[in-house]
């Protein structure tokens, strides 16, 4: 595995399952009454956040402070940021401060691959821009894992804004690398102009996609992209691509609906259909923290045998 | 002074000798003599005439952490340049004869290369009202080329108008064709990569309506219209259509433009940060037919210097731009002329002879010839230039082309015969 994980293209079929199958061995762990383990200890993880995001702030930190990481939360308010300090600056600030993993949420793209030329430590992508948010993807599709078995051929249907969502295109490489089949579904509008080039199907039909769909992934649509004539009104968009009652029925029994949060209930997913059986909404949140974990064990965890020691005392029980 | 190059190529022919005496090429031929003069050994060397830069951002005055009149033209002259467009948009911006005497001012006081500045087109570049462009053309530093560039005058009415004005003076508007709306919050070429690296697009549109409807109003009033650093297939397609029909279009490539692809965003490092947006392999290999069969008429080098803190940072609040003067002959070399699609006469008509004549230059962009002026560049094309952004001559360091070995060298400009390099160093 690579020292960082900035994007999903970074990670190979292995190292994917790899991260999977450790959060599954972790998971376990959590339903114990002592969730904590010592194999980060000693080690400082910095969450270095520049965009507001409390629940993935939030899943970073039980994932660090799990696995007894010391952890230092350095969020754009409150801190030398809003001075105006460069991301160099910080970066080398936390560098001297020891930092072995710096987890980064920036509202620019490619402010992870910076940050990556300025610190020794492993950077973690929690979401930047417009680009990518490779743990979302890995929690997706842990959980898609939990509720389907395996991916392998499996169809998943994303809806929403492609063109802005980091969520979709972290999830269109790692679902491709996971052998799973991708259909993107938005108006024409919220495509980037090249999405042909994409591992993926392209559709504006979002009723004809989900007969044929195990997943259906809706995306946040967010108010002010109507200002920007992307659509015409939130209701149209609603009518159009927004995941109903009516909508759902036509999906097959087995089939799961799942969403990054935060939710708009009642724009693209309905709140009967984000509170029903099939939504995944309350796992994937769960399931973050557990996903989280695995990621930074084997970024910082070096070969501490914590999971190996943690299989053995399993099967000794 | 008086020097005698001695075997030097003129524009890549057979070697001969050239006397310079009294600032002009006094004599040239096969083999010369000359008693009084300072012999310069220019065996394998080529002989161009000293380059002549449409677009140069000197940066002064405002901006004198990036680049002054002094530092620019010093790179000029390192570049093989002995004229440069100083673009207007510095703080203040050169929107009034007082502006333009001032940078006009520093370039003669430095003395590394003539330094003719270009005035806004409006006010502030703010596109509002038409900046004063008579008072301008009439200063001590008879501006001929106006500009807004680093903004569109985008107003239909305002550049309409603006080609009709310095028809007066036989001036020239050098569009940045940039449609405002289209290109809001732009960061990179909207393409694959673009979509792929979540970065806002700069669609090629964008530039080809503004180029498309400026050649139209340019048609309409009978006056001459420039682009600025043409950088789409599109693009051409268009500046073909108009030439054909005889209308006064001309336009310029940028060397980057010519060589580099916006693939390069994927470090995400914006040294590869440029207004307009690196374009894709297509678009390079279409610049470069345009300018080997003249749609294109000049390489001028949009030459951008930024402080390092103004790259050091993510790729969206980084500045646009790149250095260029000191690499242009370096990378037209290897993108013309080892190519096969420019030969070195190719070379001095679009470095030097065609910008001269856009601009309105009377003394730059003559051949090395008996009675022209000594403004002269005698370049190695045999050589290999590592470069290093820390030998720069400019101020700032930001070239995209660090760490490449490209072809050339320049040995040696001549300004009105006085060496401005020699043996490759600063004279």
């Amino acid at each position: 595995m690579k020292r960082h994980l900035i994007s999903a293209a970074d990670l190979t079929k292995d190292d994917a399952l790899l991260i999977l199958d450790t959060a599954e061995e972790l998971a376990r762990i959590a339903d114990r009454p002592i969730k904590k383990l010592p194999t980060l200890r000693g080690r400082t993880v910095v969450n270095l956040f520049y965009e507001d995001s409390t629940r993935t702030r939030i899943s970073f930190e039980a994932a660090a402070k799990r696995l007894s990481a010391d952890v230092i939360n350095f969020s754009a308010k409150g801190s030398s940021v809003s001075k105006g300090e460069s991301l160099k600056d910080t970066a080398l600030t936390l560098e001297a401060m020891g930092a072995d993993g710096v987890v980064i949420r920036h509202s620019a793209s490619g402010a992870p691959h910076r940050l990556a030329n300025w610190v020794h430590g492993s950077v973690v992508n929690a979401g930047d821009g417009t680009h990518e948010h490779p743990t979302q993807a890995l929690l997706d599709a842990y959980t898609m894992r939990q509720r389907l078995g395996g991916l392998d051929g499996r169809r998943i249907t994303i809806v929403g804004d492609i063109l802005h969502s980091r969520v979709a295109r972290s999830n269109v490489l790692l679902l491709n690398t996971l052998g799973a089949e991708v259909t993107l579904v938005a108006p024409p509008t919220l495509f980037p102009v090249a999405v042909d080039s994409w591992s993926c199907e392209v559709a504006y039909d979002f009723d004809a996609v989900l007969p044929k769909s195990d997943v259906v992934m809706m995306l946040r649509v967010q108010q002010e992209r109507m200002n920007a004539a992307y659509f015409p009104t939130v209701r149209e968009y609603s009518r159009r691509y927004g995941l109903d009652k009516r909508r759902m029925a036509m999906l097959p029994n087995h089939a799961v609906v799942m969403h990054p949060g935060p939710m708009n209930r009642g724009v693209e997913i309905a709140a009967e259909v984000a509170d029903s059986p099939r939504s995944t909404i309350v796992e994937q949140v769960a399931n973050g923290v557990t996903v989280r974990m695995a990621v930074l064990y084997l970024l910082l965890g070096g070969s501490e045998p914590a999971i190996g020691t943690a299989r053995a005392r399993r099967d000794s029980e | 002074m008086t020097f005698l190059i001695k075997g030097a190529r003129p524009l890549g022919g057979a070697p001969g000798d050239i006397l310079i005496r009294d600032g002009m090429i006094a004599e040239t031929g096969g083999r010369l003599d000359a008693p009084d003069s300072e012999v310069i050994d220019a065996d394998g060397l080529v002989a161009l005439p000293g380059l002549v830069d449409l677009h140069t951002h000197l940066r002064e005055p405002g901006r004198e952490d990036a680049e002054t009149v002094e530092t620019g033209t010093r790179a000029a002259a390192a570049g093989g340049f002995t004229a440069v467009h100083a673009m207007a948009n510095t703080d203040p911006v050169a929107d009034t004869a007082g502006v333009v005497e001032q940078v006009w001012r520093l370039g003669r006081e430095a003395g590394h290369c003539d330094v003719h500045p270009v005035g806004a087109v409006t006010r502030g570049i703010e596109g509002r009202q038409l900046a004063e462009l008579g008072a301008m053309a009439d200063s001590a530093a008879r501006v001929r080329v106006f500009s807004d560039d680093g903004h569109c005058v985008s107003d239909a009415v305002l550049m309409r108008r603006a080609l009709e004005y310095v028809k007066a003076f036989d001036g020239v508007v050098a569009q940045h064709a940039q449609e405002p709306r289209l290109t809001e919050h732009a960061q990179m070429n909207e393409g694959e990569m673009s979509g792929r690296l979540g970065l806002t697009g700069w669609p090629a549109v964008a530039e080809e309506a503004i180029i498309a409807r400026d050649c139209l109003l340019a048609a309409h009033v009978g006056s001459r219209l420039h682009v600025c650093h043409v950088s789409t297939a599109g693009s051409i397609e268009i500046i073909r259509w108009a030439k054909s029909k005889g209308w006064q279009v001309t336009a310029e490539v940028t060397p980057h433009h010519l060589f580099l692809t916006d693939e390069l965003a994927e470090s995400y490092d914006p040294i590869y940060k440029v207004n307009p947006p690196l374009r894709t392999k297509a678009d390079v290999e279409a610049l470069r037919e345009a300018l080997a069969d003249g749609t294109i008429d000049c390489v001028a080098t949009d030459h951008a210097p930024h402080p390092a803190e103004a790259k050091e940072t993510e790729w969206a609040p980084a500045a646009m731009g790149m250095i260029g003067l000191e690499t242009a002959l370096s990378v037209v070399q290897a993108a013309m002329v080892e190519t096969g699609l420019l030969d070195w006469a190719g070379v001095a008509d679009r470095m030097s002879v065609r910008p001269a004549r856009i601009g309105r230059l009377a003394g730059q962009g003559h051949l090395p010839e008996a009675g022209a002026p000594a403004n002269l560049t005698l370049y190695d094309p045999s050589a290999r230039t590592l470069i290093d952004p820390a030998a720069s001559v400019s101020k700032s360091r930001n070239t995209p082309f660090a760490g490449l070995e490209l072809p050339g060298r320049v040995h040696a400009t001549f300004l009105r015969g006085r060496p401005t390099v020699l043996d490759g160093r600063l004279a």
